[in-house]
């Protein structure tokens, strides 16, 4: 026990402590929606894409790179959604392009100039260090927006998400929806960069909500499951990088993946059944 | 059953045309809904139907021509049971409950809400499945909860895109039954098929479709070698069974006589 409470004297620690758990809370919660529509692949190409805009505003406005990243964010969740819903060529591509452009900017605009705001390294793999109570603020904030949202359109996200094209005919807006999903789904990762990691955060968003679907047929049920595994991970991991001296993003990723192994083992053939076709979503018949 | 649709229109296209890119799906499209209409869409794979239902729906806008609907119309829609994650973490109860989402604001459904959703689980014989997982029913099953689904919109138009495809002929004699009860309850049903004897045979009025309209009218007036190689691209023999139509693919007959 000792051990547990020594790290909790330094005011560093417990700063990185509320904001992995509530990292891990957020992202996990978030999560649900993306491992069920499939989106895995657009949460991660969204944190390489906020990275570039991350570079950017430092150069100009090192003070507000929060803001100014949460606008690039934005607009390339929005970009990303449009592509996803429009476009002619594959969306992955689509994606894949906007996204490690974006992410290649941000890298060779550190390499030219270096950084006034968080470190590099930091940035990509997430640190403890220098996590300062504004952002901790922001990342509270992000977390009742997202609560808020999520709550309040919690019948139409639930439909939008299981059956987009009749939610549609049945009144649900659901382009105006998903758009507000992907600014809340940008802001959340841009919120909990400092801590997981540009490089990480995909995983957060998909760990814990596919650990909590092997364990459960509920909805209601998975959404609550995947925040507080999402939670559990961010403590531990917090901890494990505390003592092996590692980016605490790694820890809170390998974490997870360990909580699945273990799930896995447990649930066996059922958890597998459960788990299975969550990357066949909706698709319209011609 | 009548089903040729005389009353109050509820939906209109009027040269209507679609396409994907440069390929073009549907031309020279009129077609209306009538408050009393039963009709099925039939045609090969390919030849636009589904594209007409999701004009109809509002989900595809036509190139040219125009959709005009009657004011607050409610459609409902029951989607092939292919294009549909069965691993979704939901119960029957909470798939039908969504047709409830536009303008809900609470995450738990009121009272009178679990009243409507069982009272329509039950009157389409699948009440006591409200609480299974939904991949946990058969395919009749999984298409009376989309019905119920629909429902529970209570829709003046209900269209339906294959609603027996995939599944059993006793699952098929149930459909039909159900859909023609829907339609005495005063819903206008339009639904596609390319079953012609398990499904369109038995439908009132019929529409062949292939990228344009073919033919048009009661089984006795389409189900024709003419219209029907018109449609499918095939000759086929048209029996009269029992007071109905009973189509013979001669290309199947030909290919099961040599392999007997």
């Amino acid at each position: 026990m000792e051990t547990l409470l020594a790290p909790l004297e330094y005011a560093f620690f417990q700063k990185g402590l509320l904001v992995a758990a509530l990292s891990g809370a957020l992202l996990g919660f978030i999560g649900v929606y993306i491992v069920l529509r499939g989106m895995s692949y657009i949460g991660h190409g969204l944190s390489h894409s906020i990275f570039g805009g991350f570079a950017a505003v430092q150069l100009f406005a090192a003070q507000f790179y929060f803001l100014g990243a949460a606008l690039w964010g934005i607009a390339s969740a929005l970009a990303i959604n449009g592509v996803t819903r429009r476009t002619r060529i594959g969306a992955d591509a689509a994606i894949g392009v906007i996204t490690t452009a974006s992410f290649a900017l941000g890298v060779a605009l550190f390499a030219r100039f270096g950084t006034s705001g968080p470190a590099f390294e930091n940035a990509l793999f997430g640190s403890i260090l220098g996590i300062t109570t504004a952002q901790i603020l922001a990342l509270v904030a992000v977390s009742i927006v997202a609560v808020v949202f999520v709550v309040a359109r919690y019948r139409a996200l639930l439909f939008a998400t299981f059956d987009p094209e009749v939610a549609e005919v049945s009144g649900v807006r659901v382009g105006r929806l998903e758009a507000l999903f992907m600014v809340v789904l940008s802001l959340a990762i841009l919120a909990t960069l400092t801590v997981i990691g540009v490089t990480l955060v995909a995983a957060m968003l998909v760990i814990p909500a596919v650990v909590a679907r092997m364990l459960t047929d509920s909805f209601a049920r998975m959404l609550v499951l995947s925040t507080v595994i999402g939670t559990g991970c961010g403590v531990v991991g917090m901890y494990l990088s505390y003592f092996a001296g590692v980016p605490s993003g790694t820890m809170i990723v390998l974490t997870g993946a360990a909580c699945f192994v273990v799930v896995l083992a447990l649930t066996g053939g059922r958890g597998l059944r459960r788990s299975a076709g969550l990357d066949a979503h909706p698709a319209a018949v011609a | 059953m009548t089903g040729t649709g005389v009353g109050p229109e509820l939906l209109r296209l009027s040269g209507v045309s679609a396409a994907y890119g440069h390929h073009e799906v549907l031309t020279g499209i009129d077609f209306h809904i009538h408050e009393d209409q039963f009709t099925g869409i039939v045609g090969p794979s390919g030849s636009g139907k589904t594209t007409l239902l999701r004009i109809l729906l509002g989900i595809v806008r036509p190139t040219t021509g125009t959709l005009e609907r009657a004011d607050g119309l409610r459609i409902s829609y029951v989607p092939q049971l292919e294009t549909i994650n069965w691993n979704f973490p939901v119960t029957v109860a909470e798939c039908v409950l969504m047709s409830r989402a536009q303008g809900r604001w609470t995450p738990r459904p009121t009272r009178e809400e679990r009243d409507a959703v069982a009272g329509v689980l039950d009157r389409l014989g699948i009440g006591s499945l409200a609480q299974r997982h939904i991949r946990d029913l058969s395919g009749g099953q999984q298409q009376r909860m989309f019905f119920a689904r629909a429902l529970l919109r209570q829709p003046q138009v209900l269209l339906l895109d294959e609603p027996t495809s995939g599944v059993d002929v006793s699952t098929r004699h149930d459909m039909l039954h159900l859909l023609a009860e829907l339609h005495e309850d005063g819903i206008a049903i339009v639904l596609t098929t390319h079953d012609l004897n398990g499904m369109a045979a038995h439908l009132p009025h019929l529409v062949c479709l292939n990228h344009r309209v073919v033919g048009e009218g009661t089984p006795a007036d389409v189900l024709t070698p003419d219209v029907l190689e018109a449609t499918f691209g095939a000759r086929m023999e048209v029996l009269e069974h029992l007071g109905m139509r009973v189509v013979i693919d001669e290309a199947r007959d030909a290919s099961s006589r040599s392999a007997g």
